[in-house]
């Protein structure tokens, strides 16, 4: 039945979702229109139009998700009957090799429902504007709808009474519909420009708070960084539209297929992948471009949680994803032998330094910053091991409890901390006044951490288990370490914020906020805050100059225990996924969804993920037991009331505190780029130029000058005065004369004028007729 | 046969055109003039456009219409504007450009 499906796939229905998946990105775009023109008329500023269109949107991903998986399950009933359930279900471990191949076969006829038509074209290169549905495509859809609903709920209690509440929405809006472009795009075209909307839409929610300088330059620090990824894309792009004519990405002749059997110039296609990877550096915050991600915490929270953690950030790992092949055979990702590879080692790099840096910082979000990065080397440095399924696998998980994070960072500044970001100044003992988001918290840290039977261990033990399968031990090694890592700076932060003593704004808000219940207005500061607590009172990006005592007010009138429900359900239903996504692909359980429902989407053959096995693991769980254990025991001391001489002591140990500067400037990566890079390129280019200027440009004009002068002399005094001058009035005398004649045809009158014109245009045709006969 | 008609269509109008534009006094009626020569190169290139059996002459013929309406438009808002300055649109009267 699949076996003809490319020759027939017009004519041939695939189910009314997978049909009008183009209705995905549409719903959003258009309400986005809707919203920027209409929605300051309407009752609820607009987000009633965001909320309906995305949860229009949420049920037809859901919907064409299911028909999705029904169209796996046929073809896999269809071909090959019982083997593959045994393939894919409980026996998989029992089967040997044969089956495997068997399998792999069938699960080729899958094929992608591509449906388009043209948008433009250029000669003969057609270009289509539809949707290309695959496993991958279907994933990332249902976790853009779905996030994008759940953040955008969350963002009606956050923003409330904000100036630009209206163009918020909007803005979300148009990213959420520039993104399902992105996912849904067959080919690079609509994909490029599902990927330039994200960066647009980044660049308004980070500068949302625009009026603040901070902030304002965050925004410009992450449109630029990305953009200079961007250029790769380009590039990119061109490299592959010359080597295989066709901006295709799925289909017979599209770039998958004509990459996974490569027969042409190896390096060109190596050339092609490296400046793809480029874009995918620049937008998923790999290093050495990872330094806009941070900045980008400047906006308001719901955007962080969205944008910045869990969707946006992550359309580099899809991009590297979805042109697998290109990367695959590109940069002999599984070639035997071969320990490194770019994408590996970039990936790596990154969950290392992100790490690092997590540890030197007081502003929650920021900590959730590096963390976001730090899982995004390890997604990255899945796909640069082989381990395709993992690391997509790590994007679903990750967006769930890493979006709840962000939103219970949010929650403790909203309800808990007066809009204040600092975990050192006015955070701590919140855990009681604020349960839900206390607990959704924790679970989504374990999922992080990968803890046991979180998601999250799901997904990244895979990884790491793969990069042990297929012979990158490097990796093998850097992954364990950035296990250990991600639980102590977790750790580290879930203390800060809820344990200890509560300091600051969760002073007020958890001892004396009986007393001040129910007093209608508080301090000057506070009342605005309570009133209007958008404005400046959303104070969104924890500078240390914004802690002024203004916004020390007292804790905010409709905060009796957590924060409303607005803000809370979300938490409620991301912590639970949090734990329960993990298990849709639970190697200790055998369960293999995602390899059966992604595999298609691949491209090429890829090894075997390894079997999974508790031995293997354990070094990780025990890292992250490690982890856990080191870090309480270290901030228990550090920051705890007790006195330890574990205090301070960066200050007192010379090595250490170095270390601690070496890591709170960032690894001076943005002092490189910014005093090294960008003067060391434009200070010498602008001072060459003025010393060229000066000495050779200016003596040149000058020596040509006096030249020129004397010369100048000598001519003025014979040929000028004498000839020149003598022609001069010469011709003037005549022109005059001529003049003179001519005078009466410029009569002023237009009538004459136009006489003249076809007059002469008549004459003109006639010479013309005349020299052509 | 039919390029023949068309073309000699064209010229008509082409040569009624012309004689509008030298003879009236009328800035109004010159501006119609005008009008009428361009239409008459847009039947031209129509019929040509026929003759070839090709859309070049019909996409010419859209950006004659184009620009057409452009020049008539500012053409109008002048002759609107002198009359309201001098109460007159005789072109005899407006020499000004007289050298």
């Amino acid at each position: 039945m699949f076996a003809s499906e490319t020759e027939s796939a017009i004519h041939e229905s695939a189910g009314w979702f997978l049909e009008h998946a183009w209705l995905i990105p549409l719903i959003p775009a258009i309400a986005f229109f809707l919203i920027i023109f209409f929605g300051k008329r309407c009752p609820k500023g607009g987000s009633e139009i965001a909320l309906a269109s995305m949860g229009a949107s949420l049920v037809i991903a859901a919907g064409a998700a299911y028909q999705w998986i029904d169209r796996v399950g046929a073809s896999a009933e269809g071909e090959a009957g019982g083997l593959l359930r045994g393939f894919f279900g409980a026996g998989r471990v029992a089967e040997g090799e044969g089956e495997g191949e068997a399998a792999g076969e069938v699960v080729h006829h899958l094929e992608p429902v591509i449906r388009g038509q043209r948008w433009f074209s250029i000669g003969d290169l057609e270009v289509g504007i539809g949707s290309h549905i695959d496993g991958l495509a279907i994933m990332m859809l249902l976790l853009v709808a779905f996030i994008s609903t759940l953040v955008l709920l969350y963002s009606t209690e956050y923003v409330r009474g904000d100036r630009r509440y209206t163009h918020f929405f909007a803005s979300i809006t148009l990213f959420s519909a520039g993104m399902l472009t992105m996912v849904l795009a067959p080919n690079m075209a609509q994909f490029i420009l599902g990927w330039e909307i994200m960066g647009l839409c980044s660049f308004l929610l980070i500068g949302h708070w625009w009026e603040e300088l901070p902030n304002a330059k965050a925004a410009l620090k992450a449109f630029f960084t990305v953009r200079t990824g961007d250029m790769g894309l380009l590039v990119g792009t061109g490299m592959l539209l010359a080597m295989f004519g066709t901006l295709d990405i799925g289909g017979e002749h599209g770039i998958n297929t004509q990459a996974a059997a490569f027969v042409g110039d190896h390096k060109t296609l190596a050339l092609a992948a490296i400046a793809l990877f480029i874009a995918a550096i620049g937008k998923s915050g790999q290093f050495p471009l990872h330094t806009w991600l941070p900045d980008a915490m400047a906006g308001p929270t719901p955007v962080s949680s969205l944008l910045h953690s869990s969707t946006m950030v992550v359309a580099g790992v899809f991009l590297v994803a979805r042109l697998y092949p290109v990367f695959q055979v590109g940069l002999d990702i599984t070639v035997a032998g071969n320990h490194f590879n770019l994408i590996a080692v970039i990936g790596g790099i990154t969950i290392l330094i992100a790490a690092g840096l997590a540890f030197v910082q007081n502003d929650i979000k920021k900590v959730l910053a590096y963390s976001t990065v730090s899982q995004l080397g390890y997604m990255m440095m899945g796909l640069g091991v082989g381990a395709w399924v993992p690391a997509v696998f790590h994007i679903f998980t990750h967006a769930f409890f890493k979006c709840c994070l962000f939103l219970c960072a949010g929650s403790v500044a909203h309800t808990g901390s007066h809009h204040s970001f600092d975990m050192k100044k006015d955070m701590g003992g919140l855990r009681k006044k604020m349960p839900i988001t206390f607990w959704t918290w924790i679970v989504s840290t374990a999922a992080l951490c990968g803890v046991p039977f979180f998601s999250g261990f799901f997904s990244k033990d895979e990884i790491i288990d793969s990069a042990h399968g297929n012979h990158y031990t490097v990796f093998f090694i850097v992954g364990l370490v950035g296990a250990f890592l991600t639980t102590a700076y977790m750790t580290r932060a879930t203390y800060l914020t809820f344990f200890g003593k509560a300091r600051g704004g969760a002073a007020h808000f958890v001892n004396e906020h009986e007393d001040h219940l129910h007093e209608p207005a508080h301090d000057e500061g506070h009342a605005e805050a309570a009133d209007d607590h958008g404005a400046q009172a959303h104070d969104d990006h924890g500078h240390d100059d914004h802690h002024a005592p203004i916004t020390h007010g007292k804790p905010l009138p409709f905060a009796p225990d957590d924060s409303p429900w607005q803000i809370t359900v979300p938490l409620i239903i991301l912590g639970t996924l949090a734990v329960l996504s993990g298990y849709l692909n639970a190697a200790p359980f055998h369960i293999e969804k995602m390899h059966e429902w992604l595999h298609s989407s691949i491209g090429v053959t890829l090894p075997e993920a390894p079997v999974f096995e508790w031995v293997n693991a354990l070094p990780s769980i025990l890292l992250v037991a490690a982890g856990f254990a080191v870090s309480l025991y270290l901030s228990k001391a550090v920051f705890g009331d007790a006195p330890s001489p574990l205090k301070g002591l960066t200050r007192r140990n010379s090595l250490l505190g170095a270390g601690h500067k070496f890591l709170v400037n960032k690894y001076y990566l943005d002092a490189l780029y910014e005093n090294v890079i960008v003067r060391g390129i434009a200070y010498p280019i602008s001072r060459a130029a003025y010393w060229t200027n000066q000495n050779i440009l200016d003596g040149i004009v000058n020596g040509v000058g006096k030249s020129g002068k004397r010369t100048g002399e000598l001519v003025y005094k014979y040929i000028d005065q004498g000839l020149v001058d003598g022609v001069v009035n010469g011709s003037g005398a005549t022109a005059t004369g001529a003049g003179g004649a001519l005078q009466p045809v410029q009569s002023g009158k237009v009538n004459l004028y136009g006489a003249l014109l076809f007059g002469a245009a008549a004459v003109g045709a006639l010479v013309l007729v005349l020299v052509n006969s | 046969m039919l390029v023949n008609n068309f073309l000699l269509l064209g010229a008509v109008l082409f040569c009624i055109g012309v004689y509008g534009v030298i003879v009236r006094k009328n800035a109004v009626l010159v501006l119609m003039s005008i009008e009428l020569i361009l239409n008459s190169v847009n039947i031209n290139l129509l019929a040509f456009d026929q003759m070839h059996g090709n859309n070049d002459g019909g996409v010419f013929a859209l950006y004659i219409i184009a620009v057409a309406a452009a020049e008539v438009g500012v053409g109008l808002a002048m002759v609107l504007l002198i009359f309201r300055n001098r109460k007159t649109i005789s072109l005899d009267d407006l020499s000004e450009m007289k050298g």
